[in-house]
């Protein structure tokens, strides 16, 4: 048998002197995003990696910039209310009612009882349903696929839900200046029972499927380890704070809607990491549960709207014969609500942290000025203290344990 | 708190409103750093975190801008709100050395209305592209648009691109 000949020995680079350093050294920039699968949307950051390590991180935000608060130096206050569902997408009925009671503590208006409770109920919907896309998403991101079909099962229940109430699924619009868009549908107190009698079991599904994970403990604890003094002075809020050890909670420290007569814990970490995160949102859902179960159980009956022409819309069957309504109803939908000379700043504990707005009045139909506070863009900002340093993966984890929307970064 | 600094600032103060409930303090423009670290560092008012920085344009006053501070307390749930007047030509401090948070929010005011902050360590663009040429929330900004929306007519077609006007 013939032997083939040698083939030619691959010309390599030469073993550089042990004095060199010979994997540290060359630095290389790398693009991530704005379309990346772990990036949650149009996130875009430049990296500079040494190896596999981080050495520095530039975010640049504004791919889904629709300019929102300038729309709305042009709208009436209720006009503005489908804007909000674009926010934080995740969580449309909590902004919706983060911005109506913005609004309404400009014109110095409570609603009723009933209405509160229910707004109540609506931002802890949102709250779980917000918490179980983050928590899906963000195992898928870290390689645990299962996760992910536990938590959007659950989901397309809320999203149901939702769907009964406000006869959308994604872009609610539920609420109005002084009351809601309409009041609950017959047999939806019995949805929401029949989930919040489900859902815990499902949820210690999820628990037993990644609290105890040595995986997932390996890819979580210690990563994106932040400290509280520094997550305050970032202005770091919502679970992203409370993994720091600061029982800082909107609906505690500042309670609207009745919050203040809820029976919850908030719930806290102590390493500052991603597995704290991740802990401090797990139990979130679960004092969700424990809100919506003392909602239902207190839902009283009454008026969804505050009685006030100049504020609400009348009754349909009242505008049709009488002539003091039809005027009232044309006056409001032609000249929206006045509001008065002030400012006003109003914060709710969103799922991703505090959700504030900023309202100036002088006096018009429509705000001077609208801005929002949302929690994922000053939250963002810490993606570099925890980042720099760590390896290129354990930026996946960053990103994820801080639960970043497009939507509400760039507005 | 606010008696606190009227004593500790006797110039420095200008203006104190409020209204439902919410205190809105006027501070002087070369104050602001001074202030701003006093509120952090005293024990009374400990506020540790800044919460939001606001840019306002107005049209026909004395004053051009106002740049709104909203500073929360952790410690001590409390709120104030500072305000800063300036006219076009002035600038403004930068508080990120004593709020490192303030870095994204003035670089959004900065990009959205176009005030400038003295002593930002990275103040670009944040949300617009970096070659727009407006600050789109000021008052005289032209919600109708040009023709293209970001090249002003006469200007040069980006590299690999037709000029669209001359065909």
């Amino acid at each position: 048998m013939e032997h083939l000949p040698a083939p030619p020995a691959p010309s390599m680079r030469p073993v550089p002197p042990d004095t060199e350093d010979a994997l540290h050294g060359d630095t290389m920039v790398i693009n991530m995003g704005p379309s990346h699968p772990s990036t949650h949307g149009v996130l875009r950051l430049v990296l500079r990696l040494d190896g596999e390590v981080v050495t520095s991180v530039q975010p640049h935000v504004g791919y889904l910039h629709r300019g929102m608060e300038k729309i709305a130096e042009g709208m009436t206050y209720n006009q503005f209310v489908p804007y909000t569902d674009r926010l934080d997408y995740l969580a449309p009925l909590s902004n919706n009612v983060g911005y109506i009671l913005a609004v309404e503590k400009l014109l110095g208006i409570t609603v009723p009882p009933r209405a509160q409770v229910i707004r109540v109920m609506c931002c802890e919907i949102a709250r779980i349903s917000a918490h179980l896309l983050w928590l899906g998403t963000g195992a898928l991101d870290l390689g645990a696929a299962t996760v992910f079909f536990h938590t959007f099962r659950e989901r397309e229940t809320l999203y149901n839900i939702i769907e009964a109430l406000t006869g959308t699924r994604l872009t609610t619009s539920y609420t109005r200046v002084g009351g809601l868009m309409r009041d609950l549908p017959s047999g939806w107190t019995d949805q929401v029972r029949a989930f919040i009698d489900a859902f815990p079991a499902a949820l210690d599904e999820v628990d037993s499927l990644l609290t105890r994970n040595r995986i997932w403990m390996r890819r979580t604890q210690g990563v994106g380890r932040i400290g509280s003094a520094d997550a305050i002075a970032l202005g770091l809020t919502g679970p992203n704070l409370r993994g720091t050890g600061v029982a800082h909670d909107v609906r505690r420290t500042e309670p609207y809607s009745g919050y203040e007569s809820y029976e919850f814990d908030v719930p806290v970490g102590r390493e500052g990491d991603a597995y704290d995160r991740y802990l401090v949102r797990l139990e979130e859902m679960r004092q969700s549960v424990r809100i919506l179960d003392q909602a239902l159980r207190r839902l009283p009956d009454g008026p969804i709207s505050v009685d006030d022409p100049k504020i609400t819309l009348p009754k349909k069957e009242r505008v049709l014969t009488s002539m003091e309504e039809l005027i009232e109803q044309f006056m409001l939908v032609t000249e929206g609500i006045k509001g008065p000379l002030g400012q006003v700043y109003h914060a709710i504990e969103a799922p991703k942290g505090e959700l504030g707005f900023y309202l100036k009045s002088e006096g018009d139909k429509s705000p001077y000025r609208l801005q929002i506070r949302s929690p994922s863009f000053i939250s963002l900002q810490a993606i570099e203290k925890m980042a720099v340093g760590a390896l290129l993966s354990d930026l996946i984890a960053v990103i994820a344990s801080l639960d970043p929307v497009m939507g509400e970064v760039d507005r | 708190m606010i008696d606190r600094l009227r004593e500790r600032f006797p110039g420095a103060l200008l203006d104190v409103t409020e209204f439902r409930g919410e205190i809105t303090a006027v501070v002087s423009r070369d104050g602001i750093l001074e202030i701003a670290r006093y509120l952090r560092d005293d024990p009374e008012t400990a506020f540790d975190m800044l919460t939001v920085v606001t840019g306002l344009h107005y049209l026909n006053r004395d004053y051009d801008y106002e740049v709104l501070y909203h500073l929360y307390s952790t410690a001590k749930n409390h709120r104030l709100r500072l305000t800063v007047r300036l006219k076009e030509t002035e600038t403004v401090d930068s508080v990120t050395s004593i709020w490192s948070g303030a870095n994204w929010p003035e670089r959004e005011v900065y990009d959205l209305v176009g005030v400038r902050f003295k002593g930002h360590p990275d103040l670009r663009r944040i949300i617009m592209p970096e070659d727009y040429p407006y600050h789109p929330l000021r008052k005289d900004f032209d919600v109708e648009g040009v023709p293209s929306d970001t090249r002003t007519p006469g200007r040069a077609a980006s590299p690999g691109f037709r000029d669209m006007e001359s065909v």
